[in-house]
């Protein structure tokens, strides 16, 4: 137990030990796989129809807002390139499947069904569809577990979107909460504020959205203002992901989006 | 006389589906009632089959629910060795009791396990309140005379030696 806490020599076996439980996940997974085959296929024509309808609206709207993005998308590169700068890399993603959570109140991990086989690595940053989640801590065969950014031992370097202003946001054991840590009493830090991860520290990309400051406590007695953020991801209610993968292939698409 | 084994798939049978319970995805709000289902078998199987289950089978199936909850390896483990023993230092007298007594007992044998499994858990940086980690053992409690009659009716049927 102590090798497993303190060494990395059990690694490699526990890796390979994940495969065995995923029969269990899978296995209390059913009633909920059963659940969205249900809400696939028996459905009413007219449902279908509507959600086509409004399905169709969407896709209008955003790809409005696609066109508008790629000549910034273009610009914001050369300014880039202008300026030299080497942050030019753009992101593959694997959308992927939780099928699992701990079944342990303290430990906030959840399973996701891609692992070694389709690439994924440690540390590699987990999103859903609005905002980040965690990031990979134990890769299997067939499966892997994230550790998710409200668990008590997670740190995550940020921003605020409004100003720049770096920070780290840290877990408190808490789904709904996170807390800003050694913000001081001065800092200019308000409720509302979007908070984004900084991508100091390489771990995870830069710009994509954390959370939302919820409540700012200054204390003169203190040295630090307690600051909450309330998760953007839907961490206790996504069943889809994303894993992002870091590659450089950004010049490419760029060179798509201008002809 | 020897005992000659009997149907002890039904052992292992109840230990798979406790550990599969186990995992079952749960409400955040509730997810501090759920029962230690594992422990409250084991217990079970302790009382009444001294002479087969005991604390070398407490160890293998404690690494079991450590490698399905994705813990660190040994916690479980640790934790329902410790239970063993003390199930088999008592049985004997614990046997005798009535059934509100015995989910006293297990509450209190529950309660022992979390103890080590938090404790285990501080050294990796979580550690809960006691009326956090000790809600698992009420529930585990409450839930004993049911699970008893369940895995006693079982044991009857297929004649579990």
């Amino acid at each position: 137990m102590l090798v497993d806490l303190f060494t990395p020599w059990l690694k490699p076996v526990k890796a390979k030990l994940t495969t065995v439980s995923i029969p269990f996940y899978w296995v209390t997974n059913l009633p909920a796989r059963l659940g969205e085959w249900g809400q696939d296929n028996l459905v009413s024509r007219d449902d279908l129809l509507r959600e086509n309808a409004s399905l169709k609206q969407q896709v209008m709207i955003l790809e409005r807002k696609l066109q508008g993005l790629a000549s910034v998308t273009t610009d914001n590169v050369r300014l880039r390139e202008l300026m030299n700068s080497a942050d030019m890399v753009a992101e593959q993603v694997l959308v992927a499947q939780l099928i699992g959570v701990s079944p342990d109140p303290l430990v906030h991990k959840v399973i996701v069904d891609k692992g070694s086989r389709d690439d994924v690595y440690v540390g590699q940053p987990l999103l859903d569809a609005f905002g980040l989640m965690g990031q990979v801590v134990e890769v299997g065969p067939y499966v892997s577990q994230v550790l998710l950014i409200t668990d008590s031992t997670h740190a995550l370097p940020v921003e605020i979107n409004r100003n720049g202003l770096r920070a780290v946001v840290e877990g408190v054991g808490d789904l709904e909460q996170l807390a800003l840590r050694h913000v001081s009493n001065t800092m200019d830090v308000q409720e509302g504020d979007l908070v984004i991860s900084s991508g100091l520290g390489g771990r995870f990309p830069r710009g994509y959205p954390v959370g939302v400051v919820k409540k700012v406590e200054r204390n003169p007695g203190k040295p630090f203002a307690d600051v909450f953020v309330e998760p953007r991801a839907h961490l206790n209610r996504t069943r889809h992901v994303l894993l992002v993968f870091r590659d450089d292939s950004l010049a490419t698409e760029v060179e798509a989006l201008e002809q | 006389m020897a005992v000659r084994p009997h149907n002890r798939w039904i052992i292992i049978f109840s230990f798979v589906a406790a550990l599969t319970f186990g995992v079952l995805p749960m409400p955040e709000e509730v997810s501090w009632l759920r029962p230690q289902f594992v422990v409250v078998v084991f217990i079970y199987w302790c009382l009444t089959l001294p002479q087969v289950v005991g604390v070398i089978s407490a160890w293998l199936v404690g690494i079991s629910v450590d490698i399905v909850n994705h813990n660190v390896l040994g916690q479980h483990a640790l934790a329902l060795v410790v239970v063993a023993y003390i199930c088999l230092l008592s049985y004997q007298r614990i046997r005798s009791y009535l059934f509100w007594q015995q989910s006293m007992w297990v509450f209190v044998m529950v309660g022992i396990n979390q103890l080590f499994v938090n404790w285990v858990h501080s050294l990796d940086g979580h550690s809960a309140h006691p009326q956090q980690f000790l809600l698992p053992a009420l529930s585990s409690a409450l839930l004993w005379p049911l699970l008893h009659t369940l895995l006693e009716r079982m044991r009857v049927r297929y004649r579990v030696l």
